[in-house]
């Protein structure tokens, strides 16, 4: 039972973190149709400065510091390129994702020298509880609380500002969205930012739980969280949460079993099935290809 | 028009084997335990160029995006391992696990001795690559529906759980698990000893390039084939291919499995060169490895890949290591190198290629066709 | 005498709630051309589109030379959306891939030109040729397959001093005028070697000049190679000059059928073009 909690517990606050990042895959693909595969590398870099901020800075100065520096990687990662290459194939943009995501990595193997780095504690999150007799770190509580917080006020502002709605429109159409006078490229900057932002934030989470991070800290997380959006549907917030929260406690529930190798390999299985089976995953819409 | 053909023809296969020439005398000339970089670069060369070229039949050519080579060449790698190990090395390869599964060894079967050698690697190499092919078979007909970086995604993942596949412990007798196999026959075995235990002829680059090269030359024939012309009207127009009577799922299958058993074979002669097959190498890091290679090379183009291949590996194993080590001028410490900063200037490299200089070394163009584009030019 | 070569039989097509094609019937001879014209959106390249397996028509069947190759009745969800006619008629299930229909003896050009970009004119014919090959992967690599291919590649030089694109044949499809790409696209067709031509808006932004050479090409190439053409088109002077019948769509509904002189004073026909004046 101490266990079965245990399991539940971290597969529920892994699942949150998952969806953090998945938002930002999926508010991505939504606009531009990438794969940002540097997206994970994005998440593993801010824990990375989270760790050098902290060696010089106080934690109430590092954490705000952390986020607004992880935007503008963000933000500077899009505009350098990503935005180069808009009228280019799709092709060369993922291509192009995946080099930044090997420069990412290899700046951070770089930096680091290659060590895995601890992760600095956190005072208030850090502190084990016991819950229903499963000893457990407060962030496991606070993660579910804090996504559904950000999952809201996400919602809240693509469905009731104007950002928002330029937002859908671009992920609707995005060359009508152009000839209706929509700024796309701010659009997609703030896409970036946000995803950014929700990435920072997930990448406290996640290391205070895991504490060691290695330059490749984020690929996996990353191709993880990715699942869980196309799980979700594609392009749907709602839907990216749903499948993060199902791809996390699956995740811990084969981690605790004799399975654990599989873990992965699982997830990439789900991957494939839902690809095949249904593509536009739980909420996803249908596109067709017109003739 | 059917003279120049056959005359650019003539010159490849000239070329190449003048190529093979000059490989053997560079290998007997230099001291290779002098010059380790070369030819280690030549060797990895040699299988990356392969590599790189069976991932352009898929991504450049068909128009497939995949990320699945890293998984093909697992495949090939262990398929290859397994089958070549001799038996009187297997139980220490195996030591974990009490000895292998697998009790014979091709070269052995096949009578042992050069003959045996040559046959049984071959063998062995070719049946690596049918294990890629059958597993891409299987995977293809689902897969291969997905657009275009829904596939990429599914093949990555694809690669990751035959990684994990491989590493299975109860899977051990058979992989050997997480551990190296290693004690195969290697590039170095084709180096020609007298009786008494030395080397008089040494043909281990040649024999990567000789196997690397008759794999390219077969996928070059097929690309100017009916079938791989069939393949690039996929890739230009697939709505367009599929109306004018070509069946797509099957071409796609078959380009899938093609391109799978070359990364097969690819992956064997990986082991070869490395001496060692170990599931944890064959990462995404180095499907990504290869695509780059292609990218710079030129997607759609043979010899770009194969020259870029060559570039890459020279550049990260060789040229630029001089990065990675602390240098002193004088009294004066150079800034910024340490260990990891020629990955980091590799990558900026790489990123500067992706975005400004998207057609890569050749285009889609081949080395033969600029030589005819010179022609041209001086008789006009 | 008049055997038909392409029939369509009680064809709907209906896309969630809207009704693309309501129930349409058509035939087409054996060495006939025939039009089918309509304003549109009348579901003309909907109804192309069925005929040649890119569509799953939701009810219906159609034949080709004697043959039934599709047919599909409503399914799943459909079967309570359904608002055509016929329901129940159709119990099998025929869905060929277009690549099979196209093997079966049809071939089609698109309304917007698709080309293989890459390609040089030569080898945009010479790749339709492929789905008359008979070797296999190996056979053709290893080039066992030499006579093959030699033949192919005489039959489309062949081809194309026929139809006047033999002196670019090595230029790049995309780099010829469009008049030229119109033409290489039913010199593609051709390739595949069929006995229905299916023309899909071939006079598309052609002017009156062009037209005119198109309309004396597409009557040329019917009887050098014994084809059966249908085409759908807008320009009239083509259409009323080449067509021996026409069928006139109009919301998905067929309002119209018979020869060009007939179809040009069909009051129901002018409606569809001008509209109806208020007070008629």
């Amino acid at each position: 039972m101490q266990y079965a909690i245990s399991i539940l517990l971290s597969g529920v606050s892994l699942g949150g973190q998952y969806a953090l990042i998945a938002i930002g895959y999926t508010m991505v693909y939504g606009i531009l149709r990438l794969i940002n595969f540097a997206h994970g590398d994005v998440f593993m870099v801010a824990g990375l400065m989270m760790v050098y901020l902290t060696a010089s800075l106080p934690l109430a100065a590092s954490i705000p510091l952390v986020l607004v520096l992880t935007v503008l990687l963000g933000f500077i990662i899009e505009r350098a390129a990503y935005k180069p290459l808009r009228e280019a194939p799709r092709m060369s943009v993922m291509i192009s994702a995946i080099g930044v995501s090997y420069l990412l990595q290899n700046l951070a193997t770089y930096v680091t020298g290659g060590l895995p780095k601890m992760y600095p504690e956190i005072p208030g999150i850090s502190a084990t509880i016991t819950i229903a007799g499963a000893p457990t770190k407060v962030v496991t509580i606070v993660t579910p609380i804090l996504v559904l917080v950000l999952v809201l006020a996400l919602t809240q502002l693509i469905h009731h500002t104007k950002v928002g709605m330029a937002m859908r429109a671009v992920a609707k159409d995005f060359e009508t969205a152009q000839l209706m006078g929509i700024r796309i490229n701010a659009v997609i900057s703030v896409t970036f930012v946000i995803g950014s932002f929700l990435a920072a934030v997930g990448s406290v989470l996640y290391f205070t739980n895991y504490q060691s991070i290695v330059p490749l800290s984020g690929s996996l997380p990353g191709l993880r969280a990715f699942v869980a959006a196309v799980f979700g549907g594609i392009g749907s917030i709602p839907g990216a949460v749903v499948g993060a929260f199902i791809i996390g406690l699956s995740e811990s529930v084969i981690k605790g079993s004799s399975w654990s190798i599989f873990s992965d390999a699982f997830t990439f299985a789900l991957l494939i099935i839902i690809l095949v089976v249904k593509p536009t995953g739980l909420f996803g819409e249908k596109v067709t290809d017109k003739v | 028009m059917k003279k120049t053909i056959s005359k650019s023809t003539w010159m490849t296969l000239l070329c190449t084997a003048a190529l093979l020439v000059l490989v053997v005398l560079l290998e007997n000339v230099l001291d290779p335990n002098k010059n380790i970089m070369v030819f280690t670069a030549l060797k990895k060369g040699a299988v990356y160029a392969l590599v790189a070229v069976s991932m352009n039949l898929l991504n450049g050519f068909t128009g497939l995006f995949s990320l699945g080579q890293a998984g093909f060449m697992l495949l090939g790698a262990y398929t290859y391992a397994i089958l070549t190990i001799p038996v009187s090395q297997r139980d220490a390869v195996y030591y974990i696990y009490n000895g292998s599964a697998v009790n014979f060894s091709l070269p052995e079967l096949l009578g042992g001795g050069a003959f045996g050698l040559v046959l049984g690697v071959v063998l062995a190499l070719i049946l690596g690559g049918c294990a890629a092919a059958a597993v891409a078979w299987l995977i293809g007909l689902p897969v291969l529906r997905l657009k275009s970086d829904y596939l990429a995604i599914a093949t990555l993942g694809f690669g990751e759980i035959i990684r994990a596949v491989f590493q299975w412990d109860k899977l051990g007798p058979v992989t050997n698990g997480a551990n190296a196999l290693k004690n195969f026959p290697t590039f170095s075995s084709f180096n020609i000893q007298n009786a008494g235990g030395e080397t008089v002829l040494r043909l281990s680059t040649f024999t990567a390039f000789l196997l690397a090269g008759i794999c390219i030359a077969v996928i070059v024939l097929l690309i100017n084939s009916t079938y791989g012309r069939s393949f690039k009207a996929i890739r230009d127009d697939e709505v367009a291919a599929e109306a004018m009577g070509i069946n797509l799922s099957k071409h796609k299958r078959l380009a899938f499995v093609i391109s799978s058993f070359f990364a097969g074979v690819g992956g064997g002669m990986f082991a070869m060169f490395a001496n060692q097959a170990q599931a944890k190498t064959f990462t995404t890091a180095m499907t990504y490895e290869i695509l780059l290679i292609v990218v710079i090379g030129g997607i759609g183009s043979v010899s770009g890949s194969c020259i870029a291949a060559f570039l890459y590996v020279a550049a990260s194993e060789w040229w630029l290591r001089f990065l990675d080590a602390e240098t002193f001028v004088g009294g004066f410490k150079v800034p910024l190198l340490r260990n990891g900063f020629r990955m980091v200037v590799f990558s900026v490299v790489i990123m500067i290629v992706v975005l400004f200089f998207r057609r890569g070394i050749m285009g889609d163009k081949e080395l033969p066709d600029l030589f005819k584009k010179r022609r041209k030019e001086k008789a006009k | 005498m008049s055997e038909n070569v392409l029939k369509v039989e009680n064809v709907t097509m209906q896309f969630g709630g809207v009704v693309a094609v309501d129930n349409l019937n058509l035939e087409v001879n054996r060495g006939e051309i025939v039009a089918l014209i309509g304003p549109n959106g009348a579901g003309k390249t909907t109804a192309f589109n069925v005929i040649t397996g890119v569509y799953q028509p939701t009810n219906g069947a159609v034949w080709f030379r004697g043959e039934k190759i599709v047919e599909n009745h409503p399914q799943g969800k459909m079967r309570q959306q359904y608002k055509g006619e016929h329901a129940g008629e159709y119990t099998q299930v025929l869905a060929p891939t277009p690549d099979k229909v196209t093997q079966l003896g049809m071939a089609r050009t698109f309304q917007n030109i698709r080309l293989w970009k890459s390609q040089t004119v030569f080898d945009n014919v010479l790749i339709a040729k492929h789905c008359r090959t008979s070797s296999n992967v190996f056979t053709a690599t290893f080039r066992l397959n030499r006579k093959e291919e030699a033949r192919q590649r005489e039959n489309v030089l062949e081809l194309l001093e026929t139809v006047g694109l033999a002196d670019v044949k090595d230029e790049l499809a995309t780099s010829l005028p469009y008049g030229k790409q119109r033409r290489l696209e039913i010199a593609r067709a051709l390739a595949a070697e069929p006995q229905l031509l299916l023309l899909d808006e071939p006079a598309a932004g052609m002017n009156p000049q062009e037209t005119e050479e198109l309309t004396a090409f597409i009557s040329e190439i019917r009887d050098r190679f014994q084809l059966t053409v249908f085409l759908i088109e807008h320009h009239m002077n083509l259409v009323m000059n080449i067509s021996e019948r026409i069928y006139v769509l109009d919301f998905g509904r067929l309002i119209a059928q018979g020869d060009p002189a007939a179809i040009q004073n069909d009051k129901r026909v002018i409606e569809a073009y001008l509209g109806v004046s208020e007070d008629a």
